[in-house]
């Protein structure tokens, strides 16, 4: 490595650091479940476990924070930080890491973590491992960063051996949030960075929330009913709605599904999607292309309905049903509600014969 | 230096394995590459197609960029046919094996090259390491205002305005050029090549190649061991076991079973 990059001898670097993501005087819950590993890295490395957090207004956050397993949380409080920007995010990040030197620096693989990482990572000219799964120690002391490779069928150990801080990111409901301690104690700590107006160089000029939209996020839902390409038109998610709000559950889609244009991106389950592990996946006329797995093969249960035997999912069913979505689905939507009107009463169904 | 109006879009490309085509070896459970066909990262394609769009309607020069072996002139000819000005690839064995810092360095300075630049667009992530870094990082090396994620966009004078997909909800974003964006993967559907455009590749010129030496790049900053991570192993997961039971008989009889499974299992309520 070139003297001009690598910051100084490693050994100076010391503790690991999360970043603190938030939004509606809330930490993200990204960010809450990276605190709970982030502290157990902490201590495997016998070191203090600190947190970052860039915004306005946002003391409260700290001790959130605090509570959820933090040594000490860094506030760097700025009008201009009060949304995320990359810029400024990325000047804060940079000069906290420049003068604290951390050895680790995690981020939730959010949109807005993916954003301020990418940036940094180039700025600071360091390693930055995308969408971890699971972390080591190994046996000198670096961070061993697991991630799916390709599709989600390997793993891959990345080393970042001489570069620090060793940066990773981590997906949303890959680790379980702690528990929050309202009297754990910690250290707020108030810093300042250098902004200037300039660094505000993007500016938010609308912001239209996804409001409750019929159903629930599948990657909060403890049942998702999902569909692919054999659904053959968008109308026909109707149906998957009914079931899974008979089910409790969320409506979900495959790649192909969402680029037939016929459900929003923000529904789809797998690699450039989202990663869920509900109690039930059912995948309904979805073949399982390798992308697709490595977005739900941690369920709990999955569940396969296709009309063609050989497609790939049924490999990695619990069940399955060989058949005509057309025809099961709704035969499904009928059972449940004829169990659901048996649950709310004696049946009421007369016989033809008493008629 | 600030632009004033849309000039020049640079897109930068990556060429992967075709995603639909691969499949896993059942014996050794790790993906089958060989023999698999190349196509452009079809979010970069998503990027490709909307600077064509951009470039339809206020007359930009479209320069596409890629860095990678000569088998990426498939996918840059590709793009030129689809309706690209032309086409940079920089290529040299040095590079071979760079993670995104270097990547992203290595395009920044090729960028630079070119020059003029309003615009610079990638795709959200590639499909074969789909880290999404390279392009903030670009950002990052060049100084620019950077918007992630984008998935529509209108330019007036200097002035970008992109709609940005967030986890709850969709933002509009302001800023000037020059800017970088990062495209989200199926927001469009990119073109056919045309005719026209296949008959200009044809007569050929359309790539031009760089080594790192054109281009000024530090060879100590570029490839496998200037690279800050690196894969120290691959595991194959063995998924669990699954029951795999498969519920026969008429549709009624099979969904009967299935909810009953279920249920025994403790996963549904009805």
């Amino acid at each position: 490595m070139t003297d001009a990059r690598a910051l100084e001898d490693k050994s100076h670097f010391r503790g690991v650091w999360v970043f603190l993501e938030h939004r509606k005087q809330g930490l993200r819950d990204v960010s809450i479940q990276l605190i709970g590993e982030s502290r157990r890295l902490a201590d495997l490395r016998d070191t203090t476990l600190t947190g970052v957090l860039p915004g306005h207004g946002v003391d409260g956050l700290a001790r959130d924070a605090i509570g959820f397993g933090m040594d000490r949380v860094i506030v760097v409080d700025d009008p201009i930080l009060e949304i995320y920007r990359s810029r400024p995010y990325a000047q804060v990040m940079a000069q906290l890491i420049r003068r604290h030197k951390p050895e680790i620096v995690l981020y939730g693989a959010s949109k807005n973590g993916r954003d301020l990482g990418g940036r940094l990572h180039a700025i600071l000219e360091t390693g930055l491992a995308a969408d971890c799964v699971k972390f080591d120690i190994d046996a000198d002391g670096n961070l061993d960063m697991i991630r799916p490779s390709f599709g989600g069928k390997s793993l891959a150990h990345i080393l970042c051996k001489k570069h620090r801080p060793q940066m990773a990111s981590v997906r949303r409901n890959v680790f379980v949030a702690p528990r929050r301690d309202p009297s754990r104690t910690g250290e707020v700590v108030r810093e300042t960075v250098e902004l200037t107006p300039g660094d505000e160089d993007v500016s938010l000029v609308e912001f239209r929330e996804f409001t409750n939209e019929p159903g629930r996020r599948p990657d909060d839902a403890e049942i998702v009913v999902s569909g692919g390409f054999g659904l053959g038109d968008s109308k026909n998610f109707a149906m998957l709605q009914e079931l899974a709000e008979l089910l409790g559950g969320a409506v979900a889609a495959s790649r192909k599904a969402v680029d037939s244009g016929w459900v929003p991106k923000m529904l789809q389950v797998g690699q450039t999607g989202m990663t869920v592990r509900p109690k039930v996946y059912i995948a309904i006329g979805i073949s399982g292309a390798v992308q697709h797995l490595a977005g739900m093969q941690e369920s709990e249960r999955i569940v396969v309905i296709n009309l063609d035997a050989k497609a790939p999912l049924f490999e990695i069913a619990d069940y399955g049903i060989v058949g005509d979505l057309f025809e099961v689905v709704p035969e499904m939507i009928r059972q449940l509600k004829s169990l659901k009107a048996g649950e709310s009463g004696p049946l009421t169904e007369v016989p033809a014969a008493a008629r | 230096m600030p632009r004033r109006r849309l000039e020049r879009i640079i897109v930068c490309i990556k060429q992967v394995p075709k995603a639909q085509e691969l499949q896993v070896d059942p014996v050794t459970q790790t993906l089958k590459r060989v023999g698999v066909p190349s196509e452009i990262n079809p979010p970069d394609a998503n990027a490709l197609e909307m600077a064509l769009q951009l470039k339809d309607r206020h007359g930009a020069e479209l320069v596409v960029l890629s860095m990678g072996p000569t088998s990426f002139d498939e996918s840059l000819e590709r793009s030129v046919a689809m309706g690209a000005d032309r086409a940079v690839l920089l290529t040299d064995r040095i590079l071979g094996g760079s993670d995104t810092v270097p990547t992203a360095y290595a395009l920044s300075e090729t960028i630079q090259k070119i020059g003029g630049y309003s615009l610079l667009l990638c795709g959200e992530e590639t499909t074969d390491a789909s880290t999404g870094h390279v392009g903030p990082g670009i950002a990052g090396h060049l100084d620019l205002p950077q918007l992630t994620y984008i998935s529509e966009i209108r330019i007036e004078g200097d002035t970008v305005r992109a709609r940005r997909t967030a986890e709850d909800g969709t933002e509009w974003w302001q800023t000037t050029m020059p800017c970088l964006g990062t495209v989200n993967f199926g927001c469009n559907r990119p073109r056919e090549p045309t005719l026209t455009g296949k008959i200009r590749v044809k007569r050929g010129g359309v790539v031009t190649h760089w080594s790192c030496a054109d281009v000024g790049i530090d060879p100590r900053k570029v490839g496998l061991l200037n690279s800050p991570t690196i894969v120290a192993k691959v595991d194959t997961v063995r998924l669990p076991p699954r029951a795999g039971k498969i519920f026969d008989g008429d549709a009624r009889e099979a969904v009967r079973q299935l909810l009953s499974a279920l249920r025994d299992d403790g996963v549904i309520r009805a």
